[in-house]
């Protein structure tokens, strides 16, 4: 078989099943952000201003999962979460093993991961904004919601965007190892390929290079945001 | 909680830990030398070179570790040529392959590290040196290394924790480390978290130890940053004894 052939979109081919696998990897990706997302804020904001067991707790919660390795949080989450489940399906009469789906298993493993990184860089983003700026604010009346509406979330928006883009690119590399959860993103999907031709070293290159692409086109539109929101910072270096 | 089953769990997978251990300084002691010959390359000013040293930190730092992993143990040993050199008992171990594809990888993130420690190096410090006649290799010894290490100490400290939890993929080629010992605990006990809280443990430790360990080197190479210590000032004489 050429190479055209077995990389090809025909039926004997694995072009399409690749770039399927591509995109489940951008899916996971994407889900694991925004699970990532919602808990980094809830971390992040218990860091900075709840009462002191909280705090501790957001700390605890950035320290292990910064931590230990992602494989391991993989681990805990599929096999946690199918523990779960299928004890949950026992009491509803369901018997025998029930797995948790893997693009949920995936999705929440690397989010819970992304949301320590996240965590941080929300933290870091929110002392970015100017205390005089938030006194202000008070200062005309606006309320708590308003303020954070109005002053604070636009601003920590603007200063995490590049710590996000770090976020992101490490979640697109760690998403790799949720094929040993058995779904078909990218990482697996070269494996089956390479295993059911033999061809190991053309189809794990072929993978590399969807990574690469995946990796640098998320730079480039990472770098195009920064260039458009830079342009809203009087005086070029942040602020004026 | 059944403390035998923890006991026994902690004890199995410390059982692991030379592995990870092994993994992780062979790997770092080599990413490290890989990454200088790679920040040599890409300030060497010369044009094929420094192309050579941006491309290889592309396709190391942009693709996952996993597949590079792969690639190394799956996909070498299937051309014959690679199987009948003299690099094939190397190759044919887990171990070994592990080591290299770690190496490789941290070389791209660390060669980055290095350069911007380089790049910290103040050229008024160079141009003192060459002012009193250094040049060369004592130049590099004694003036830009000492500096840009300094400088490339707290993110370097960053990449080794990374390093750190990357040698759990070892355990995807069989090699038995920490995390791969968990892993087969949890399929045969299903006690998912009592097993995940004894690895994380292990990992933190490890973790705190050496980023201490690499704090602890900054602090003295930045010795003549601190104020100097002075002999001690008398005692502030305090409200109640002045009489």
């Amino acid at each position: 078989m050429s190479l055209l052939e077995t990389l090809g979109f025909g039926s004997t081919g694995w072009g399409g099943l690749l770039l399927i696998g591509a995109l489940t990897t951008l899916a996971v990706t994407i889900a694991s952000l925004a699970v990532g997302a919602v808990l980094g804020t809830l971390v992040a904001w218990a860091k900075l201003t709840g009462p002191r067991p909280i705090a501790y707790l957001g700390d605890a919660y950035t320290t292990v999962f910064r931590g230990v390795p992602e494989l391991l949080v993989i681990y805990l989450v599929y096999f946690g979460g199918s523990h779960a489940v299928t004890s949950v399906g026992k009491m509803m009469g369901v018997e025998g093993f029930l797995g948790l789906p893997s693009f949920l298993a995936g999705a929440l493993a690397v989010g819970v991961i992304s949301g320590a990184y996240q965590a941080e860089v929300y933290r870091g983003a929110f002392l970015a904004v100017v205390p005089g700026e938030i006194e202000a604010a008070r200062a005309i009346g606006m309320s708590k919601w308003l303020r954070f509406r109005r002053i604070v979330a636009p601003q920590v928006m603007r200063f995490a965007l590049p710590g996000l883009g770090n976020v992101w690119q490490l979640s697109l590399k760690d998403s790799a190892l949720v094929s040993v959860t058995g779904l078909a993103e990218l990482m697996r999907t070269s494996q089956v390929a390479a295993g059911s031709t033999h061809q190991y070293f053309l189809f794990y290159i072929v993978g590399g290079c969807l990574y690469l692409v995946l990796t640098s086109f998320s730079d480039r539109a990472f770098g195009a945001a920064e260039a458009r929101i830079g342009k809203t910072f009087r005086g070029g270096l942040g602020r004026a | 909680m059944d403390i035998a089953f923890l006991s026994d769990t902690i004890r199995k997978l410390l059982g692991a830990l030379p592995t990870t251990l092994g993994l992780f300084f062979l790997s770092i002691g080599f990413g490290g030398l890989l990454a200088l010959g790679i920040v040599w390359m890409r300030v060497s000013g010369i044009f094929v070179l420094e192309r050579f040293a941006r491309a290889y930190v592309f396709i190391f730092r942009g693709s996952p570790l996993m597949i590079q992993m792969f690639l190394v143990y799956y996909g070498l040993g299937q051309f014959p040529a690679v199987r009948h050199s003299l690099f094939w008992p190397l190759l044919r171990e887990p171990f070994a392959c592990a080591v290299i594809s770690l190496a490789l990888c941290t070389a791209g993130y660390t060669a980055e590290i290095f350069r911007g420690g380089l790049m910290a190096v103040p050229g008024r410090e160079i141009e003192a040196a060459r002012a009193t006649g250094m040049s060369g290799f004592l130049l590099l010894r004694r003036i830009i290394g000492p500096i840009a290490l300094r400088q490339a100490l707290p993110s370097y400290s960053t990449e080794i924790v990374l390093m750190v939890k990357s040698t759990a993929l070892a355990s995807l080629v069989t090699v038995w480390e920490v995390t791969g010992v968990a892993q087969r605990i949890i399929s045969q006990s299903y006690r998912t978290m009592e097993v995940f809280l004894c690895a994380a443990a292990i990992y933190l430790i490890l973790n705190f130890v050496i980023v201490r360990a690499i704090g602890l080197l900054e602090y003295r190479l930045s010795r003549h940053r601190r104020a100097v210590r002075t002999a001690p000032a008398p005692l502030a004489a305090t409200p109640g004894e002045a009489s």
